[in-house]
């Protein structure tokens, strides 16, 4: 057993860290938020010289064959800065989709040009239902000649209106099950029938409603097989909700950290407020919150990182950290008093993020109902 | 990273765990109620069977140097080790003695205090107990008043501490105490070694809200304590008490035990019908379930990493570490209780031994004992500040 990271990942983390607070600093981040793209080609492009998108990408597709344990390490850090920008739908979200479901050609033509920042791409998952569950998938692809029709509405798909590309979860056939029938394409961001518009939500992000109306797909952007696309779904959720967990966790660590520089500097009653009882257990609480989110995510990781059945785990991991950060962002608002509250101030951006992340791929309590089923009851 | 165990560890924890199976078959009815049972009469004779077998076996004090009867094993045996004994609710690891007062004589102790202690331990032949706590000298233990007066080869000790668990039981007892009034709060006090046959030395009994006699109070009128069994300088004792209390504070053990109990509490509502259906149907139960299995999981893992940590930097390094599991353990068990006692309905207040107490009335005894360990070994206020103070770096002022 070894619970440390190793040199690398230190030196990984460290590199992120400078990098991300010289170029990605808080006013950018809020900025961002106002921004209809949400992000900067100049920050996406050093991202990409730094290797990150391709990061956790075989070599063979122009990545660094780096482990998923040190994408986490990444997203730890990018939550930390609040980084803005569809690193996580491009990435994540649509790379892994590709990379586990497509076939040579598509890994070929995409992955490299992912690992290059030279492609934005959106996952199209979820819609009204607002659901992560098989039975939600409701929007049409019937099949025409050489091409799939996709029909019928998308919500909360990030980065949808910037995207080159939108990874499309649709329902080809009404199976037996809910899971029979599912089939996902790539669909071209430009292609005539798609029309998406940008939701207004909590963080900032920039999520989505998409339209498809008739859209045309080529046989051949189909990822994976023919009405067997929920495997890929429940696959690319697993390590997705892991991925989440990391950049949640390095969000609570960074809530923690300023609330404690707050604590030790803040004078009342003659007195740093951080001596005083309330205000460390406050503390204390937290970082037991933090410490506890991350073992509970690193061991999610590993397990995904290892291709180790990780079901159970990261289920553990999404409702504990769901609730954690929310915790440690209401303690840190408290410890901050009323200049917390202002709108300029940088503890909002971690509350916010808190509650956008909390329902994201499940809340805690779809993740605890899967516990609980893995516990067999 | 890496959550693995080696496989010598797995097979010392498979090894272990066939062996507790089979011994646990011989501990005494009601033993499942909580490891409480372990300072009744009936189940100190088996808490000192268990430690004859285990240290027969070679397993009870492992992390120990050689020449005192361990064989130099890392910290995260140690918890491999605690984690299954906590499983199988197993008694026999004297935790004042091999768990405090041995690590203690290891690091503080001389040549010859070590010779004299720590064999009998490691024999499991000498039991301990911790005469630190007083009346007035709680959570601010270095107020402490109990008196220690230099006379000749000997210290005269007057003086009455409280909360002694097991005292009623115990071969000796490892006590603070003043030995010089003039100076204030930590500064002053001398940590003794002190056989409880001793003259002078009154044990009564503190029965706990749940009618357990786990505490005690221990009066001293002018015991006789010989100078040799001084540990460390005179009025030095203090800096010792930190050794003391960070050996192996992983709480390893605690989750050892709630997770049998969870699993216990889930199998019980899977196979109990309440109006018709069973109550792991019943969606309030299945996530107060899921979400005990999570927090488990989460105080599993701060548990492993306190003892990683000490492996890797020490012990005194990780007092933030060890007071988060503690202070964690301890909660996680009382919302165990709760939501067991919750789920129990009105059934959850019958006692142990009628046929109305579902799993054997753990609740009705465990809601209640909970209470007890969120104050033993330092309140959860007392593990906060350590936090605060070692972990964070805020301003100490008290």
């Amino acid at each position: 057993m070894d619970l440390g990271f190793t040199e690398e990942q230190e030196m990984l983390r460290t590199t992120a860290r400078d990098f991300l607070e010289k170029e990605c600093p808080k006013s950018l981040v809020k900025e961002m938020a106002e921004d209809e793209k949400g992000y900067t080609p100049e920050l996406w492009r050093k991202m990409a010289e730094l290797g990150w998108m391709g990061l956790a990408f075989p070599e063979e597709y122009g990545g660094m064959g780096m482990s998923f344990i040190d994408l986490a390490v990444l997203l730890e850090e990018m939550g930390r800065a609040c980084l803005p920008g569809p690193f996580f739908s491009t990435v994540v979200l649509c790379g892994f989709t590709i990379l586990e479901a497509g076939n040579e050609e598509q890994k070929r033509e995409f992955l490299p040009k992912i690992a290059n920042g030279d492609l934005i791409l959106a996952l199209a998952l979820t819609e009204p239902s607002a659901r992560y569950d098989p039975a939600s998938i409701q929007i049409k692809a019937v099949p025409k000649g050489d091409d799939y029709l996709i029909s019928g509405t998308k919500l909360f798909v990030e980065n949808a209106h910037i995207a080159d590309y939108i990874i499309c979860v649709t329902r080809t056939k009404n199976g037996a099950s809910p899971e029979e029938g599912i089939t996902i394409f790539l669909v071209d961001g430009g292609s005539a029938g798609i029309s998406t518009t940008l939701l207004k939500t909590i963080a900032g992000d920039k999520q989505c409603e998409v339209i498809f109306d008739n859209v045309r797909v080529p046989k051949k952007n189909m990822l994976g097989e023919l009405n067997k696309g929920w495997g890929v779904v429940e696959k690319l959720l697993e390590k997705a909700t892991a991925a989440l967990c990391a950049q949640m966790v390095g969000g609570a660590q960074a809530a923690l950290d300023m609330s404690i520089a707050y604590a030790k500097e803040r004078v009342q009653f003659g007195r740093p407020i951080g001596s005083f009882q309330a205000i460390q257990h406050y503390c204390a609480n937290m970082v037991t919150d933090v410490d506890g989110s991350k073992y509970v995510t690193y061991e999610a990781a590993w397990k995904v990182s290892n291709g180790l059945p990780a079901t159970m785990e990261v289920s553990m991991a999404k409702a504990w950290v769901s609730e954690a950060y929310r915790r440690v962002t209401l303690l840190g608002h408290q410890i901050h008093g009323s200049i917390g509250f202002c709108m300029d101030h940088d503890m909002p951006l971690y509350f916010k993020r808190a509650k956008a992340a909390e329902p994201t791929f499940g809340d805690a309590d779809w993740h605890r109902e899967v516990v609980a089923k893995q516990l067999g009851l | 990273m890496d959550f693995k165990l080696t496989p010598e560890q797995e097979a010392l924890k498979k090894e272990l765990d066939d062996f507790l199976r089979e011994e646990m078959k011989n501990a005494p009815p009601g033993w499942e109620a909580g490891m409480e049972a372990m300072f009744s009469d009936e189940g100190w004779p088996f808490h000192r069977y268990m430690a004859r077998r285990l240290s027969e076996k070679g397993w009870l004090v492992r992390p120990w140097p050689r020449e005192y009867g361990g064989v130099d094993a890392p910290m995260i045996e140690q918890v491999i080790f605690s984690e299954v004994m906590g499983y199988h609710r197993a008694p026999g690891r004297d935790i004042f003695g091999i768990g405090m007062i041995g690590p203690t004589l290891l690091v503080a102790g001389n040549e010859e205090q070590k010779k004299e202690h720590l064999p009998p331990i490691a024999r499991a032949e000498r039991f301990w107990c911790q005469g630190w706590s007083e009346p007035n000298a709680g959570s601010d233990l270095a107020s402490l008043t109990t008196r220690a007066v230099r006379d000749g080869d000997d210290y005269i000790i007057n003086g009455q501490k409280t909360w002694t668990s097991g005292a009623h039981f115990a071969d000796w007892s490892f006590i603070l105490a003043r030995t010089n009034p003039e100076e204030k709060r930590s500064r002053g006090i001398s940590f003794f070694l002190v056989d409880m046959k001793s003259p002078g030395v009154t044990v009564r009994p503190l029965l706990g809200m749940n009618g357990t006699h786990l505490f005690n109070e221990v009066y001293y009128d002018d015991v006789r304590v010989p100078a040799r069994n001084r540990v460390g300088e005179e009025n030095e004792g203090w800096a010792i008490t930190r050794a003391t209390m960070n050996f192996e504070r992983s709480s390893i053990e605690t989750v050892g035990v709630v997770k049998r109990e969870l699993e216990e509490l889930a199998a019980f509502c899977k196979e109990t019908k309440w109006n018709g259906k069973t109550l792991s149907q019943n969606p309030f139960v299945r996530h107060r379930l899921a979400q005990l299995a999570i927090e488990i999981d989460v105080g599993r893992a701060l548990a492993y990493r306190t003892a990683w940590l000490q492996e890797k930097g020490g012990l005194l390094l990780s007092a933030d570490a060890a007071s988060a599991a503690k202070v964690y353990g301890t909660e996680l068990a009382q919302r165990l209780a709760y939501t067991g006692y919750q789920i129990m309905g009105l059934y959850g207040q019958v006692k142990m031994g009628s046929k109305w107490a579902p799993l054997h009335g753990s609740y009705e005894s465990s809601s209640q004992l909970c209470m007890g360990m969120n104050l033993a070994g330092g309140s959860s206020e007392v593990q906060r500040n350590m936090i605060a103070w070692f972990g964070l770096g805020l301003p100490r002022t008290i």
